[in-house]
């Protein structure tokens, strides 16, 4: 049979054609969407720094600086607000590992009083109707106006002062962990302040 | 259009339905049918894709030996695939943080690479439109549907709207993993009544 009998060039041939064809496919497709997938990103960064902060009139994307938190531990982002140039409230990025499915990182919101304004859950694995009610107004409610200085970060399991979302105390607690993370950002960036 | 052109386009809406009949591609319609938008995002995906793959295995069927098919579908089908990932990271960003790492895995979906295979390396490219479209659509209709149900009775909302009040207890289970076994045996079992399968 004369099909059976195939050089051993033509496939390698079609093969290699295919994939080279498909490499240019795939470089024309990169270059046309590299900046609105930029954008696209830095839109939803922005989204979520103008739910946390207080109103700006800066580019909290400009100034943003890295703070180590006090135990050097952690790098985190953290985006200024000000109004009319003064600050109002900071947007701290921060991240935890032990959410209930694994990473969940928020942007955080304090008020210059070291008051927290309020977060957003920017990314996470949480079981959908449960732990994802973290980042529903419910939960979110109690941390407006909360202080980290005087009331504890904690659930009230733990011996805290924050109602866990309702069989989702896991979610709960790595919510409060980022948070805290971020808190400690906020005040080596106070202490790092008031020396200016 | 004829007879065989609206048999190929609706085959793979009920008769052969590639979700509720031929139970292929079953990893993405557990995985993210949890809510009616997600299957509805998941499946249009998975259908362009199927549009794209089979329409260009079709157009270069006769120029690819017979031993080196698989590998060729599988370059044609993942640089479709990825195309679409971009596109869509760039202009849905919202929908692409919600079905994150189903995108990649349309790559070796069952049924695309079933379709190539069975379909489109045998027939013309009109053909092959018509089955990709027939099959893309049905699986599209059965992740909406089995996402549909997911969310009414484990958030009491559909496609993102509420009906009952924040504090009703809702069936969780169904929006977990065991759910979706659960969901999906349920309408199965209706298929096959429908069918009229013993």
């Amino acid at each position: 049979m004369a099909k059976k009998r195939q050089s051993f060039w033509q496939p390698l041939i079609v093969l290699v054609g295919i994939a080279v064809v498909s490499a240019f496919m795939l470089a024309y497709v990169e270059q046309i969407t590299e900046v609105p997938i930029k954008k696209a990103k830095d839109a939803q960064e922005l989204a979520a720094i103008a739910e946390v902060v207080n109103a700006f009139d800066n580019n909290p994307f400009a100034e943003k600086m890295i703070i180590t938190t006090a135990n050097r531990k952690h790098k985190l982002t953290m985006y200024p607000a000000r109004k009319d140039g003064v600050l109002n409230s900071v947007a701290i990025k921060a991240y935890t590992n032990t959410g209930f499915g694994g990473r969940i990182e928020l942007m955080a919101g304090f008020n210059v009083d070291g008051s927290i304004r309020n977060f957003k859950i920017t990314s996470s694995n949480e079981t959908p109707g449960l732990g994802s009610k973290v980042d529903e107004p419910k939960f979110k409610e109690q941390f407006h106006g909360f202080y980290p200085e005087r009331q504890i970060l904690k659930v009230r399991q733990d011996g805290g002062d924050v109602d866990a979302v309702t069989a989702a105390t896991i979610s709960s607690r790595a919510v409060l962990k980022a948070l805290d993370r971020a808190y400690d950002a906020f005040r080596t960036f106070k202490s790092g302040d008031s020396h200016e | 259009m004829n007879k065989t052109s609206l048999e190929n386009l609706t085959r793979g809406l009920f008769k052969e339905n590639p979700t509720f009949v031929m139970l292929l591609g079953m990893c993405p319609t557990l995985g993210v049918s949890t809510s009616a938008a997600n299957g509805l995002g998941m499946g249009l995906a998975t259908a362009f894709v199927l549009l794209l793959s089979n329409m260009g295995i079709s157009l270069v069927k006769n120029i690819i030996p017979d031993i080196i098919r698989i590998p060729s579908f599988i370059v044609i089908i993942a640089s479709f695939v990825t195309v679409i990932e971009m596109l869509m990271q760039a202009y849905l960003p919202q929908l692409y943080a919600a079905l994150g790492i189903y995108i990649p895995l349309i790559v070796v979906n069952c049924i695309i690479l079933g379709r190539a295979e069975a379909f489109a390396s045998k027939n013309n490219i009109w053909q092959s439109f018509l089955d990709a479209l027939g099959m893309g659509l049905g699986f599209t209709m059965a992740l909406t549907i089995l996402g549909s149900i997911r969310e009414i009775l484990g958030n009491g909302s559909l496609f993102g709207r509420s009906f009952i009040s924040e504090d009703t207890p809702t069936m969780l289970l169904f929006i977990m993993p065991p759910g979706a076994f659960l969901a999906l045996a349920g309408i199965i079992i209706v298929v096959n009544k429908l069918r009229g399968v013993k």
